[in-house]
């Protein structure tokens, strides 16, 4: 299939999979909790609501960052859908974190700010991870890109089982679930104030929301390569690695930041070096 | 040739036993007796097929010294004016000594480059060594002579290695020309090939040596950006990629890569425990010369042309840095990044070039990352092993290249704009280096095609690149990083300001609140030096047991040549 093609084939699928998911957890969260929970539909009628919202911010430039952080979250998913180079994905990627981190500085609240430190640390504790899942996808494939990945006839997941629970710890850390949502968390019990998104609000807000949406497509889509021989498998283990983090995130409490520093750090010295070691040696 | 030689021994001689450094004289006899007298005994012998050398690498060097070079003699006529009447009257006003030594030290760096004959690269190389110490002292206190003498005691081993390494190539080749060395068989040069890369890691001040750069941070500004972050330290680099044709493939190579990743990994983690600006940039300095001293050790295609490429990117954005946090210093009289905060509006051009150099540093699209990617998978094509110091030392990178940044934009009360007091050459300097750190990036295809290129060719007759898709995806992300600041005619449209949350009730703009108890409290906030997890001097100690280690290994790998 073309690039462009499917490009623009995830320009469309990609929010509506993203806003079912976001429906999905919360209402499983919420059964999880004993709770009846919102509408399947209601990540999508939040984020209009937000849209219609009044604006309010504390520095006047903080939600052009959050912009970017949007546009450029797209453009990174992009890349992975249309099939090119896995290192840049992953590059793309901290470009994009990084603009809403800015933003979050900008706004010059202590609350933000301290959001935005632990999102920082969030990034330090999870890219090692994500960068050796991207070298071990190599080793086994023999190409950077993405098309060459999901052509590949074995199963990766068999080659790269230490990759693969070390990419999904990492899936925790990103999709900001418990243990680990340091720098905001999604549920209300956790926080009285949101961490990274203290002083955004209304469309800014949604925007967030949304770019949300396409990184854990995103991310989902990266589980799958792992099984891209087999396409039922693999969307199978991509809804499994979603559920898993739900469950988790319900199941945990929220660890100190030193704790997942050195638990990510750990996990990927152990699980992803040691695959590739034997990867490469053996 | 031999007679200035005996003359600058002599002169450090006098020095070491005026300040009673026994160790200086030592290292510095060590080299100097033997080379005496083995060019005396040979005299007319040594020849060298050539005394000059000129490529594209030596054209690409020689552009770094001459654009960073000037600009910072340039912004040095302003700071040095101000650095005596405003800010360090103590210090003896010795301005004649120090631009002549500045002008010394540049034709010095472009000896280095065009040499081939390795006896005037020894000299040349000396000459550097020497004026890094007078410069390093400048200030005359105890503190930065202290400083000089361990960064000369550092550097005259690395001299004593060179001057080891003429003489043993001479011995196998007949020859003391470097291209003679490099064409020669690999098996019959690897020692003093690991010699003079044995210069450079000291040169560059990796790791165990890493902490003379540190102390050098006492010299003035400009001192620090020019000799230590542009032009001397990239001698060693360079040196360094010269030989990376023979290292390639040996036990010794993979030492000498070992020794740049495990400075580029520490040196990064170790940066991130501190808020002193100029502390940062000689950690991100020593971090980013490992990365080239990598590429040297892998000696690939594609890792030379990663390496030259990181020299270019690294040379400018670090220099931009330097020169602005140079100009912050007398603003603020402090160069502690938390002190910065607000600086978009005390001084908002500035924080803006600090911002590009920042960018510049770590992040996709710009310059350093391009070279970083490039690293990466040269790694992983020969020795994915040591990609594991690569991966978890870029993860620090970003954590204190990003909390500096947003220092930078955190605007908590209002300031006045400060920057009008910043003096013509400072200005010009800036944005000169502003632009070509710009245009590096923007140019960069071009850049590879005319000069990198070109020399990877010559020497491993192909060389790596970046895939035409990459590089078009590189450029619609530059075009669309480049668009942010059209957002700002969207400048405080729709939106309804407020102070932020404080947790209380705020007082006054949003700076001071009122707590539960009735106390008025100030909005203070610090970044995260991590000091319980990764103290800088604990990661620095580790650091120079690595590095100890290191040379070690290295030097049993030249024992087993003898």
């Amino acid at each position: 299939m073309n690039p462009l093609l499917r490009f623009a084939i995830y320009l469309i699928l990609a929010p509506l999979i993203g806003g079912l998911l976001a429906g999905i957890d919360r209402k499983l969260s919420a059964r999880l909790q004993a709770r009846q929970g919102p509408p399947l539909w209601q990540p999508f009628y939040d984020v209009r609501k937000l849209w219609n919202k009044e604006n309010i911010v504390v520095r006047r430039s903080q939600d052009f960052y959050v912009f970017f952080f949007l546009i450029l979250m797209v453009f990174t998913g992009g890349l992975f859908f249309a099939g090119s180079d896995l290192l840049l994905v992953v590059f793309a990627l901290t470009l994009a974190a990084i603009f809403l981190v800015l933003g979050a500085y900008k706004a010059s609240s202590p609350y933000s700010f301290i959001g935005a430190e632990r999102e920082l640390l969030q990034m330090m504790a999870y890219e090692p991870m994500i960068l050796v899942t991207a070298v071990g996808m190599y080793l086994a494939t023999g190409s950077f890109y993405v098309n060459d990945i999901a052509a590949h006839s074995g199963v990766l997941a068999l080659r790269l089982p230490g990759v693969l629970l070390g990419f999904l710890f990492c899936l925790l850390i990103k999709f900001r679930k418990s243990p680990f949502d340091l720098s905001s968390s999604h549920h209300a019990h956790q926080e009285l104030v949101r961490g990274i998104l203290t002083e955004f609000s209304g469309s800014t807000l949604a925007m967030i929301e949304v770019a949300h949406w396409f990184e854990n497509v995103l991310l989902l889509g990266w589980v799958y390569l792992f099984f891209a021989a087999s396409p039922a498998a693999g969307i199978a283990a991509a809804l499994g690695a979603f559920l898993l983090v739900i469950v988790v995130d319900n199941a945990c409490a929220r660890l100190t930041w030193p704790t997942m520093l050195k638990g990510a750090w750990a996990t990927t010295l152990v699980l992803g070096f040691g695959n590739i070691l034997f990867l490469t040696y053996f | 040739m031999l007679v200035l030689e005996i003359a600058m021994g002599l002169y450090i001689v006098v020095l070491g036993i005026r300040h009673r450094r026994p160790l200086v004289v030592l290292l510095l006899l060590v080299q100097l007796l033997p080379m005496v007298g083995w060019e005396l005994r040979h005299g007319e012998g040594l020849q060298a097929h050539g005394d000059l050398l000129a490529d594209r690498l030596s054209a690409l060097m020689a552009l770094i010294n001459g654009v960073v070079g000037g600009s910072i003699c340039l912004y040095a006529l302003g700071y040095m004016r101000e650095y005596h009447t405003a800010h360090h009257p103590e210090v003896r006003d010795r301005r004649p000594l120090f631009f002549s030594l500045l002008f010394f030290f540049l034709a010095a760096m472009f000896g280095i480059v065009f040499s081939n004959n390795l006896l005037w690269l020894y000299f040349f190389w000396e000459v550097t060594t020497l004026c890094s110490f007078v410069l390093i002292a400048y200030k005359q206190d105890e503190e930065s002579i202290g400083n000089a003498f361990r960064a000369l005691t550092y550097n005259l081993i690395g001299g004593a290695a060179f001057a080891g390494a003429i003489i043993w190539v001479h011995r196998a080749t007949g020859s003391i020309g470097l291209t003679d060395l490099i064409h020669a068989a690999p098996a019959l040069v690897i020692g003093p090939a690991l010699l003079l890369s044995l210069a450079g890691i000291t040169k560059s001040a990796q790791l165990p040596f890493s902490r003379w750069l540190l102390g050098a941070m006492v010299a003035p500004t400009p001192v620090s950006a020019l000799l230590h972050s542009s032009t001397m330290v990239k001698a060693g680099v360079y040196l360094v990629l010269r030989m990376a044709p023979i290292l390639h493939g040996t036990a010794g190579g993979i030492v000498v890569a070992l020794v740049g990743a495990s400075s580029f990994a520490l040196a990064s983690l170790a940066a991130v425990g501190t808020s002193d600006a100029k502390k940062v940039l000689a950690y991100s300095t020593v971090a980013n010369l490992g990365l080239i001293i990598l590429c040297g050790g892998i000696g690939t295609h594609e890792a030379v042309w990663a390496g030259v490429l990181l020299i270019l990117f690294h040379a400018v954005a670090k220099c931009l840095l330097f020169l602005c946090v140079g100009v912050v210093e007398h603003r603020l009289h402090s160069r502690d990044i938390e002190r910065m905060s607000g600086l978009v509006l005390s001084m908002p051009r500035l924080s803006i070039m600090l911002q590009i150099g920042i960018a510049g540093m770590f992040l996709a699209p710009f310059g350093m990352l391009i070279g970083k990617w490039a690293v990466l998978k040269a790694v992983i094509d020969t020795y994915p092993i040591i990609a594991l110091p690569i991966i978890f030392g870029s993860a620090p990178t970003l954590f204190f290249w990003m909390k500096w940044m947003g220092k930078l934009l955190e605007v908590t009360h209002p300031i006045p704009n400060i920057e009008h007091e910043i003096g013509r050459g400072e200005w010009f300097a800036l944005t000169l280096l502003s632009c070509t750190t710009a245009l590096t990036c923007i140019a960069f295809p071009l850049v590879s095609a005319w000069l990198v290129e070109p020399y990877v060719i010559g020497v491993y007759g192909r060389s790596g690149h970046l895939a035409h898709g990459n590089f078009v995806i590189m450029t619609i992300m530059l075009a669309m990083v480049a668009l942010f600041p059209l957002s700002f005619f969207n400048y405080g449209r729709r939106v309804k300001v407020l102070d932020p949350y404080l947790g209380g009730a705020n007082v006054e703009s949003g700076a001071r609140y009122q707590g539960a108890v009735g106390q008025v409290h100030a909005l203070q906030m610090s970044n995260y030096t991590l000091a319980g997890l990764v103290p800088e001097a604990g990661v620095f100690r580790v650091g120079i047991g690595v590095g100890l280690a290191l040379l070690a290994a290295l030097a049993a790998c030249l024992l087993l040549l003898r």
